[in-house]
């Protein structure tokens, strides 16, 4: 998928300043803290990749990064200048998109009224100030059908899209709308293999036109195919921040399953497990790396 | 995979072909409303003589209308995906607040009738804010409200002019100026109609725009389908939210002035009991409970179906009791319908 003038942008990004950085970044709801001291930065052409285990703090950080919520410590830096999102469209407006997985579009809605929805284009004046439906079904139709999805009607309720082209939907809608970043909450999870590989591309493609893109996902598998950078969260602190030099496939899946702690797991039932070999293998592994 | 990106590549350029008409009207949320109304009309229409003479279509488009402008705005609330059980009452505190400010204080009549606006406006703000401050749903935020403009409208209407009705409205100077607005009639083939059916039919039009082709228009469908994602795309959740509980008051307003000038009175009680009527003929329009879905012309078929009901008994002679009857049965079928239509227009394309 890659190419090599996109590797070599991506090999230049790690001098420029970074689209977005967080800087110990934490999120604490009353007494609880939800997220603490999450560090790390999204260059533009690039994908980081967020991992976790449910309850991680992975939504809390990018409730962070959408403007849902406001951080509680630490620094959030966009182009190098500090900033706080008191709402979803001020993010918006700085060039940062997110695409939830299930709060994508709104199932009822045709599939124009969904592409355009807050950011739709009008014409007229005064009391005749309408929206532009035509050019909104044109547009919408082609810059879906750029992305292989072919509508027979704009006008059928999104919800009847399946759940891969609803987020590749909104995946165009964000990249149409001029988005300089992309948030991707779990876009995959609750996808087939190939509906998963559709929405892949798209990271793929997205990332290749230059956006800064970062993937929440719990699937270490999806994240290796598309990711340059992984930050591992744990219980609301960062358990890992690594370039796709420093780690392997195999050692991620490890740490994601739960590393020490699935290894200790094993010993626990390692009667169970002699025959099968499972705790043996898990400790060699642990001993090698 | 790679077949169908390039066959899309090829006809990207190709602009989206319209679906069949039938599929495109059978998608419509009012579609269950115009058959009903075509089958109720038909049904007086060859029961009665005096149903589809000029005189009889007259005295059911009032009736609709006052039903009709109330289930519009409640249909607007609904698609926002809120209720409002206030919107009856209203239409008696409104109407009480012209009469009393203007036989009892001599204040003058069309500073009455705005202050009446002002206070519908204020109401619908109250109910929007305290339903989306705190999260409740509006279905008890507004019961609170009913219940509070229920009692004030008899306790203060008692307590200021001695009796619960308001009278001799007529003699106010100016009465006949705001009659002209909300009372008069007006002349087709030689029949009177009421100004309340221009008033009805202007609104409808007005809703349908708004709601089809403006972006107010489509963050309503947004708010009441799905706020959170709503919210997350930019759309300005609370102020819709709280824009449409202020539209139904005002709307409320409205019906309380058609029905004030018209009478030259008004009971304390005026529009208890109404406010679940409104919103059946908003779901018998097409609108759903949930919200995100229906339309303004839905509404207004639905007020239209209620208002020649009413009166299609009263011109065959039936006892009156049949019409809540009849109310049940079409809200229970309307119901069945627009689920089984919107599933169609969901699968066949």
């Amino acid at each position: 998928m890659t190419t090599a003038a996109a590797s070599e942008q991506r090999g230049r990004s790690k001098e420029r300043t970074p689209l977005l950085e967080t800087r110990s970044i934490g999120k604490t709801y009353g007494s609880i803290v939800a997220l603490r001291d999450v560090s790390t930065s999204v260059h533009a052409g690039e994908v980081t990749c967020v991992l976790g285990d449910n309850g991680a703090g992975k939504s809390t950080f990018i409730k962070i990064l959408s403007g849902a919520h406001e951080h509680t410590s630490g620094e959030l830096l966009v182009d190098g200048k500090p900033r706080r999102f008191a709402s979803p469209r001020e993010a918006l407006d700085a060039g940062i998109a997110t695409v939830y997985q299930d709060l994508a579009v709104v199932p009822l809605m045709p599939v124009w009224r969904n592409f355009f929805l807050g950011s739709e284009p009008s014409k007229g004046f005064g009391p005749f100030r309408r929206i532009d439906v035509k050019f909104m079904r044109q547009t919408t139709y082609s810059e879906l059908a750029k992305m292989g999805i072919r509508l027979r009607d704009v006008d059928q309720p999104i919800g009847t899209l399946s759940g891969g082209e609803r987020q590749s939907v909104a995946i165009a809608r964000a990249v149409y709308f001029g988005a300089r970043m992309l948030i991707l909450d779990e876009p995959t999870a609750a996808l087939g293999v190939k509906q998963s590989g559709v929405v892949l591309r798209y990271v793929a493609a997205a990332r290749d036109a230059g956006l800064g893109v970062v993937l929440i996902t719990h699937n270490p598998h999806h994240a290796y195919l598309v990711g340059d950078r992984f930050v591992l969260l744990k219980r609301g602190v960062m358990a890992g921040n690594y370039a796709r030099d420093d780690i392997t496939l195999a050692e991620l899946t490890r740490e994601m399953a739960g590393g020490a702690e699935l290894e200790a797991l094993g010993h626990e039932l390692g009667e169970r497990f002699t025959e099968s070999g499972v705790a043996d293998e898990l400790a060699a592994e642990r001993r090698r790396t | 995979m790679m077949m169908s990106t390039q066959t899309a590549a090829v006809e990207a350029d190709v602009q989206p072909t319209p679906g069949r008409l039938l599929t495109r009207m059978l998608r419509r949320p009012e579609v269950g409303a115009a058959i009903a109304a075509v089958a109720v009309f038909t049904f007086f229409a060859t029961i009665t003589e005096s149903f589809a003479t000029a005189g009889g279509v007259a005295t059911w488009l009032d009736s609709s209308a006052l039903f009709g402008i109330m289930a519009v705005a409640v249909a607007l609330l609904m698609i926002g995906g809120e209720f409002d059980l206030s919107a009856g009452t209203m239409v008696g505190s409104t109407g009480l607040i012209v009469g009393i400010l203007a036989t009892h204080y001599g204040v003058n009549i069309w500073l009455a009738v705005v202050l009446a606006l002002v206070f519908a406006a204020v109401v619908g703000m109250a109910n929007g804010l305290l339903v989306m401050r705190t999260g409740l749903p509006s279905f008890i935020v507004t019961l609170g409200t009913f219940f509070v403009l229920q009692g004030l409208n008899l306790a203060l209407t008692k307590a200021i002019i001695g009796q619960v009705a308001v009278q001799g409205l007529a003699n106010v100077p100016g009465f006949f100026d705001v009659k002209w607005l909300f009372g008069s009639t007006f002349s087709l083939f030689g029949t009177p109609f009421q100004v309340s059916i221009a008033w009805w039919l202007g609104l409808t039009a007005v809703a349908t725009w708004v709601l089809l082709r403006t972006r107010a228009g489509n963050w309503i469908f947004a708010v009441g389908g799905a706020a959170v994602s709503a919210r997350h795309v930019g759309v300005p959740v609370v102020r819709t939210k709280i824009a449409l509980f202020v539209v139904t008051a005002c709307a409320g307003w409205l019906a309380g002035m058609l029905q004030l000038f018209r009478t030259s009175t008004v009971q304390a009680s005026t529009g208890v009991g109404q406010e679940f009527i409104y919103i059946i003929c908003a779901v018998v329009g097409g609108c759903l409970l949930t919200g995100g879905y229906g339309s303004a012309i839905g509404a207004a078929l639905g007020g239209l179906i209620y208002g020649m009901t009413y009166q299609g008994i009263v011109f065959a002679q039936w006892d009156n009791n049949w019409l809540k009857a009849f109310l049940g049965v079409m809200l229970l079928a309307a119901v069945l319908v627009n689920t089984y239509v919107r599933k169609r227009a969901e699968v066949s394309r």
